[in-house]
């Protein structure tokens, strides 16, 4: 089985024909883990069990014609908490965490009759940008094994990247489905926050979080969301918005459709061949009918220090539940309880994840408050005013996913504030709850470069029609790396 | 509004309240690397925010709240298992010392 | 004053537990005596990934002690975390409403000395309980979360209180306020209403107050008031020997009456609030406050003012009446059921509360009802009983027993007939001559005697109202010539 040149309708009409079967597919996704897997290392558990058990049993009640994801494996970052299946977070914190529940997601993915089919590698907590700071392993780029795979979601890219599998959850809290995917070559969509559930994920900064779909394409990604999105009891803040099939009606013609470019995304230290390949991106959306002119986001400046802010600041509190007591790792051989926090925290936990507490900590902390945190939050309202005023006027923004391609081990991690640089141009879509997608558009030394497509809240349908008229018009997607077959 | 440089007290004062324990080292580290991130934090000094009100959550949701029926979830069990000590139905820590806790 | 020369100043702090069916921001039951850790789930547990699920009914119990306490309700509000470590708070932050509580600007009347004075409450606000930490012996302790998330309101007094007799009023006038709601049991025992107080003296004149210290583990409103009172004195010594008062946070020791310190507050505690990201701000319409107004059962005053002014009960009755929801309910039900309400009012204060008390019961645990007190006070007011039969009949309705049909199977019934009693009355007569003529020479004595005999006669179930009368005429008509 070709996952890297397959679609997801693809693999379902074979199914549904009985060309092949669920149990063929799990057994594929199985081989590939098992051939590819020492070489990018993406998955942190895989669910061979569990998976050929589902499968066996799809195969026996057969496959529904309507539910597209039907007898298809996919993977699942490994912060999004599945039941009976270790999920760790890549943290020593959770290194035997076995939780006794499933994420919404997980739930509605299974009641589609999509397979899991393992837990993919982090960066612990999510907080990073290149997976380097997963307790467990170091995945690697699929098109590079010298590169970093991007992050958070790294393992997520890498795997369906590499064709390992067809399509992974991921999540965002300030680019980390859409960076990795920009990484990997890939389609990474963040949902408008509250488009899906955050039920069941490990909370990083419970106002930024949104889980996302990587995929190998805009229109399997578009089913992918499909089945995720809606309101879910279980999370006070997932939105009543009716969910359309956001994979019908895609076409490949964008006229009328107008695109803002903003100057800011193309200014200081975003590299000239990112600069030059989503140039020539604008280009092709031009010709297919769009119009594209530059506006300013004037706050995008003040995104990365105000994200931080805020973002550290809800992780220190989400954070403090890992304590050593009722879950996870506890220390041993602790002197009393006030040791057994401190012991189990500060063995349990990473530095960065440290490092983001601390910082957290100290913007809450009486005397920063009004400084930090909500001084933070003030800029946060700009931004997403500076949003609004471009959407009076515009479908789409447009620009690069991130000012770089993807760059070896190593080389960003000694100074937080160049890492975190890095995030400059997808952070803005978190904190102001947006829709953004990076659709690859091209490559620079040999490296994928992804092209970012922002719109207003619950614009998904957009961004997909725009990527996909895009992508049918490159057919980038065509180029694979090695990876697996 | 100027942001006041981390020092190494801050740092530790701070690493108190999270409950972590940092070596010398760390706390090196990490004084200079939070440094280095208020660098990054005194620019927002600049922007104007008079009267600008503050957004906690892009969430457009508002007064979303469950009906008041309860749900015996009969997840004893499963909780004590993956609790590291228990004891007769109980989550077991060393003793407990300051009776001060708040709410 | 207390001492001398001192002026005191107290402000109190009170956790009322919420009755709702579900926890503040889980599924999970509220409730008592299940095992340890039965009515938990993941979200008390605070396991990773999970969700607060923020309950209507408990913001809906904060209106209505907000309406109860005259406090102003926040129209727009959203939830903040208070961020702290300990075992018994699982996700390690507290959901509460730190910025915008549901009520501002609240007061009670409290009545000391026969002056009425009016207390403040700042604020009051909904947030979750913690868990309970037991201690064992060797070393450990124990963590039951069946307590973690069950619904709480904060009441925060201004420091309006001067002494611990005013403290003591302004928690009895609390307890009832907030029990005419129904929203919570109020009981210090069980721990559904809790009190923390602080108090600091300062010299009469001086225009600072003094430094707090804050009291805890105050098990009952008389605890309170010792607790207080100790701390007046203490803190008075201290200063007359020239010392300064710590900021401390000291427990109230049953046994001594003292008070002893728990720690001392070096600096002020961080809990590091902010806006609880997990859930939706709340605006609460006009239309919501007032539908929820209308749920709210009548206060204790409107209760009173309606019992002496439409029942004609006198104002003491009606105080007694109204100190507690579950007697004031009674009584209603009882003159709604057609009893006649002085002779309800005198049944509850006098045989329902004798009997209470004998019982050492609440109201609700016995097998009294309204419908059956109703009846038997009926039975009395249509004459089919005496006052005297009806104390057989109020053991029998402590039972359970209906009191018409006790009534009927131990043949209680009054003989009220003149014509079944005119017989007997003649008999006696006969027999008594010489009392017949006792009363003729006006010795009223032979009255007594005769109405001895004719009860005696009608093993006391004759009317006597009814032989009283039958009787008069009866020797009026045998007059000797
Ligand atoms: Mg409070
Ligand atoms: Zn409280």
């Amino acid at each position: 089985m070709d996952f890297l040149h397959t679609d997801l309708e693809t693999l379902h009409q074979q199914l549904v024909d009985k060309e092949i079967t669920a149990t063929d597919l799990v057994q594929a996704a199985l081989d590939n883990i098992d051939a590819t897997d020492p070489k990018y290392d993406a998955f942190i558990t895989v669910m061979k069990d569990e998976a050929l058990a589902q499968a066996a049993q799809l195969d026996a009640q057969g496959i529904d014609a309507d539910d597209i994801l039907a007898g298809i494996p996919y993977g699942i970052k490994d912060n999004i908490v599945t039941k009976d299946v270790l999920t760790t977070a890549a943290s020593r914190m959770l290194e035997n965490f076995v939780p006794i529940y499933d994420a919404t997601v997980v739930e509605k993915l299974r009641d589609a009759g999509a397979i899991g089919i393992g837990k993919l590698n982090m960066d612990e907590f999510a907080m990073g940008s290149t997976t380097e700071t997963s307790y467990f392993k170091q995945t690697k780029n699929a098109w590079n094994t010298d590169k970093v795979p991007g992050g958070s979601s790294g393992g997520s890219a890498a795997a369906v990247a590499s064709g390992q599998i067809p399509y992974a959850l991921g999540t965002d809290t300030g680019g980390s489905v859409r960076q990795p995917a920009a990484f990997n070559g890939i389609v990474g969509m963040k949902p408008t926050y509250g488009r899906v559930s955050r039920w069941g994920v490990i909370a990083f900064a419970s106002s930024f979080d949104q889980v996302g779909v990587l995929a190998r394409t805009v229109k399997d990604n578009a089913h992918v969301l499909t089945a995720l999105a809606g309101q879910d009891a279980q999370d006070q803040t997932s939105s009543a918005q009716a969910v359309p099939d956001f994979a019908a009606n895609l076409t490949t013609d964008l006229s009328g459709m107008k695109i803002a470019v903003p100057k800011e995304y193309f200014g200081r230290g975003v590299s000239e061949e990112v600069k030059t390949t989503i140039e020539a991106g604008l280009e092709t959306l031009k010709s297919l009918g769009a119009t594209v002119d530059e506006v300013s986001l004037p706050h995008t400046q003040y995104g990365v220090a105000a994200y931080y802010i805020l973002a550290s600041a809800e992780a220190s509190s989400n954070l403090q539940r890992f304590d050593g007591i009722r879950y996870g790792f506890r220390a041993d051989n602790v002197k009393n309880l006030e040791d057994l926090y401190v012991q189990s925290r500060s063995q349990g936990f990473g530095d960065e994840v440290k490092r983001r507490i601390m910082l957290g900590t100290y913007s809450l902390s009486a005397g920063s408050y009004d400084a930090f945190f909500k001084k933070a939050a003030q800029i946060r309202t700009l931004m997403a005013d500076d949003f609004k005023k471009v959407f009076a006027d515009y479908d789409l923004i447009v620009g690069p996913t991130a000012p770089n391609v993807a760059y070896n081990f190593g080389e960003n991690s000694d100074d937080p504030e160049i890492t975190y640089m890095n995030d400059v141009l997808t952070i803005p879509v978190n904190m102001a709850g947006l829709p953004g997608m990076s659709v690859n558009a091209g490559f620079a030394n040999e490296l994928p470069v992804g092209m970012q497509f922002i719109g207003d809240q619950f614009q998904e349908e957009k961004l997909y029609q725009a990527g996909y008229a895009f992508e049918q018009a490159t057919k980038l997607y065509e180029k694979t790396p090695g990876g697996a077959k | 509004m100027a942001v006041e440089k981390l020092n190494r007290q801050a740092v530790e004062n701070v690493a108190g309240l999270a409950k972590l324990s940092l070596d010398d080292n760390q706390a090196e580290m990490m004084t200079e690397q939070l440094d280095k991130i208020f660098d990054l934090v005194t620019s927002l000094a600049e922007v104007d925010t008079d009267g600008v009100e503050p957004t906690y959550s892009p969430t457009q949701n508002q007064t979303v709240l469950r009906e008041d029926v309860a749900v015996n979830a009969n997840q004893t069990k499963q909780l004590l298992d993956n609790a590291p000590e228990s004891e007769a139905n109980l989550i077991k820590v060393p003793t407990i010392i300051d009776e001060g806790a708040e709410n | 004053m207390a001492v001398p020369n001192f002026e005191t100043t107290i402000g109190l702090e009170v956790h009322v537990e919420l009755k709702t069916n579900s926890k503040a921001m889980s599924p999970s039951p509220v409730g008592y005596g299940a095992e340890p850790n039965q009515n938990t789930n993941v979200i008390d547990w605070g396991y990773p990934g999970v969700l607060p699920q923020a309950n209507q009914g408990a913001l809906e119990y904060g209106m209505m002690a907000a309406t109860a306490l005259h406090a102003d309700i926040t129209r727009d509000l959203h939830w903040d975390r208070k961020n702290y470590f300990y075992p018994d708070n699982p996700k390690a932050y507290q959901i509460t409403q730190q910025q915008q509580p549901i009520g501002k600007n609240g007061w009670l009347e409290v009545e000391v000395d026969g002056e009425t004075k009016r207390i403040g409450i700042t604020e009051m606000h909904v947030e979750e309980d913690a868990g309970k930490n037991t201690h064992g012996t060797s070393g450990y302790s124990y963590v039951d979360l069946n307590r973690q998330g069950t619904p709480l309101i904060e009441i925060v007094s201004e420091p309006d209180m001067t002494t611990p007799d005013e403290a003591y009023a302004y928690l009895e006038a609390l307890r009832q306020a907030i029990q005419f709601t129904g929203i919570s049991d109020v009981k210090m025992q069980e721990g559904s209403m809790r009190v923390d107080a602080n108090i600091s003296i300062r010299p009469v004149g001086s225009k600072e107050y003094g430094t707090k210290v804050e009291l805890k583990n105050l098990n009952s409103f008389n605890y309170v008031r010792k607790g207080i009172a100790f701390e007046e004195e203490r803190q008075a010594k201290i200063y007359l020997a020239g010392g300064t008062i710590q900021q401390q946070t000291r427990r109230f020791d049953e046994a001594t009456g003292e008070t002893a310190l728990m720690r001392v507050k070096e600096t002020a505690d961080d809990y590091r609030y902010f806006p609880e990201p997990d859930l939706t701000p709340v605006h609460i319409s006009e239309e919501w406050v007032q539908k929820v107004a209308d749920e709210l059962p009548e206060a204790a005053p409107e209760r009173r003012k309606h019992y002496v002014d439409d029942l004609g009960l006198e104002p003491y009755d009606a105080k007694v009446l109204t100190q507690t929801l579950e007697m004031s309910d009674f009584f209603d039900a009882t003159v709604s059921e057609g009893a006649n309400a002085k002779r309800a009012a005198n049944y509850l204060m006098g045989d329902v509360n004798a009997y209470l008390n004998e019982k050492q019961m609440d109201l609700q645990e016995t097998e009294l009802t309204p419908k059956h007190l109703a009846a038997m006070i009926n039975l009395i007011d249509d004459g089919t009983i005496s006052t005297k039969m009806a104390k057989k009949v109020f053991t029998a309705i402590t039972k359970g027993e209906d009191p018409v049909a006790y009534v009927e199977a131990n043949g209680l019934k009054q003989l009220s007939d003149p014509a079944e009693l005119q017989p007997i009355i003649d008999e006696i007569l006969d027999a008594n001559e010489q009392s017949i003529i006792d009363f003729h020479n006006g010795k009223d004595r032979a009255v007594g005697f005769l109405v001895g005999q004719i009860m005696k006669a009608t093993k006391g179930n004759a009317n006597p109202g009814v032989v009283n009368k039958i009787l008069m005429a009866s020797l009026q008509a045998r007059k000797p010539e």
